[in-house]
């Protein structure tokens, strides 16, 4: 009875769209499962928020997709109905939330970066991404003070803090180099102006997070190896999961309604 | 929960240019920073404000429930502190 997956003609843009959406939904499902189980009642709030602003930029960005598509696909059919074979987010947003260094600490890495790569997107030629991206990054702007704050504290607070916020960094490092990757399905978009080369904002990146981190007397992991595979849909075993809890009413019973 | 670590602040919201701040609950935060922000992400979600105060809540001197007939009682008999006696001119308006 289960729904199959969908198939998606992945043209350049359409693919393009998908990455990003990807990024913001499964980021904002783990921001999810913080529901109900936060440190504190405040800190479970703002984590949905966080988590509802990226559902928010997923549902435009698959929208968008849709149409660009044009091949009678929607937003519910793309989050809910690609296997995770088919998903092309980052590895680093379907990281499992562990405690709440490891969480608050990706939440940094992917804020940082969201900000810097959205406000470079408001001068796209694409004037749908455009606009995206000048709502986004008012969003991801306050996502960065929020984790950035968190950084602080959990880095220049107790030793246990500090110590599980280290860890966070050292674990989490080698997914953040994924962010800057260009593949040739890509190029072509930046060179028509429609996307940005991200390896333009990672001077900036390094140079914010290391800057915080410094703050927060912690220590930037030193290796350089870094982890990729998300964009071209080889996930770590995590994703399986998460999708499998994400879609399971829609695969269960297909165009259910409340 | 409160902990020492977490103190209670109280949030006041400023809804439009002109009004002012107005208390509309409270919170635990680790300090003031951190107390605006959890304002924020609580009490002005839905657009609520422009702009947001939070005060330390041992910072508030409160007056006593159980003084409330010393101190309140007195005034609910001088009715003539209240300006009704007065014809209001059409053109003033609303007062």
């Amino acid at each position: 009875m289960a729904a199959p997956s969908i198939k998606v003609s992945e043209t350049p843009l359409v693919l393009y769209l998908l990455r990003r959406a990807d990024d913001a939904l499964i980021l904002g499902h783990r921001l999810s499962e913080w529901c109900g189980h936060a440190p504190m009642l405040e800190e479970d709030m703002a984590l949905a928020n966080i988590g509802l602003d990226l559902l928010g930029q997923a549902r435009e960005l698959y929208t968008y997709a849709a149409r660009v598509e044009g091949k009678g696909n929607d937003e519910d059919k793309l989050a809910y109905l690609r296997d995770v074979r088919q998903y092309r987010n980052l590895l680093l947003v379907e990281q499992p939330n562990g405690d709440f260094a490891h969480t608050m600490v990706r939440q940094f890495f992917y804020s940082v970066f969201a900000d810097l790569y959205w406000r470079a997107m408001m001068k796209s030629s694409d004037a749908t991404l455009a606009a995206i991206a000048a709502r986004s990054e008012k969003e991801s702007a306050y996502h960065v003070r929020h984790s950035s704050e968190w950084m602080l504290r959990l880095g220049d607070g107790t030793a246990q803090s500090h110590a599980r916020a280290q860890t966070a960094i050292e674990d989490l490092w080698a997914f953040t180099g994924e962010m800057f990757a260009l593949d040739q399905a890509e190029r072509a978009l930046v060179d028509a102006g429609i996307a940005i080369d991200p390896a333009a904002i990672r001077p900036q990146w390094l140079m914010t997070i290391s800057n915080i981190i410094g703050q927060a007397t912690l220590a930037r992991a030193k290796g350089d190896w870094m982890q990729q595979g998300g964009r071209i849909g080889h996930h770590s075993e995590h994703l399986g999961h998460l999708l499998s809890e994400l879609q399971s009413l829609q695969r269960t019973f297909p165009g259910a309604r409340w | 929960m409160a902990t020492p670590t977490t103190p209670l602040w109280e949030v006041f919201i400023r809804s439009r240019n002109g009004l002012a701040h107005k208390h509309c609950g409270s919170l635990h935060a680790c300090d003031a920073t951190m107390a605006l922000q959890a304002a924020r992400d609580i009490f002005t979600r839905r657009g609520e404000g422009l702009s947001i105060w939070v005060v330390p809540s041992n910072a508030i001197t409160a007056s006593d429930p159980s003084e409330k007939g010393m101190m309140f009682e007195p005034a609910e008999s001088k009715i003539y502190r209240h300006p009704t006696f007065y014809e209001i001119p059409e053109e003033v308006g609303h007062m």
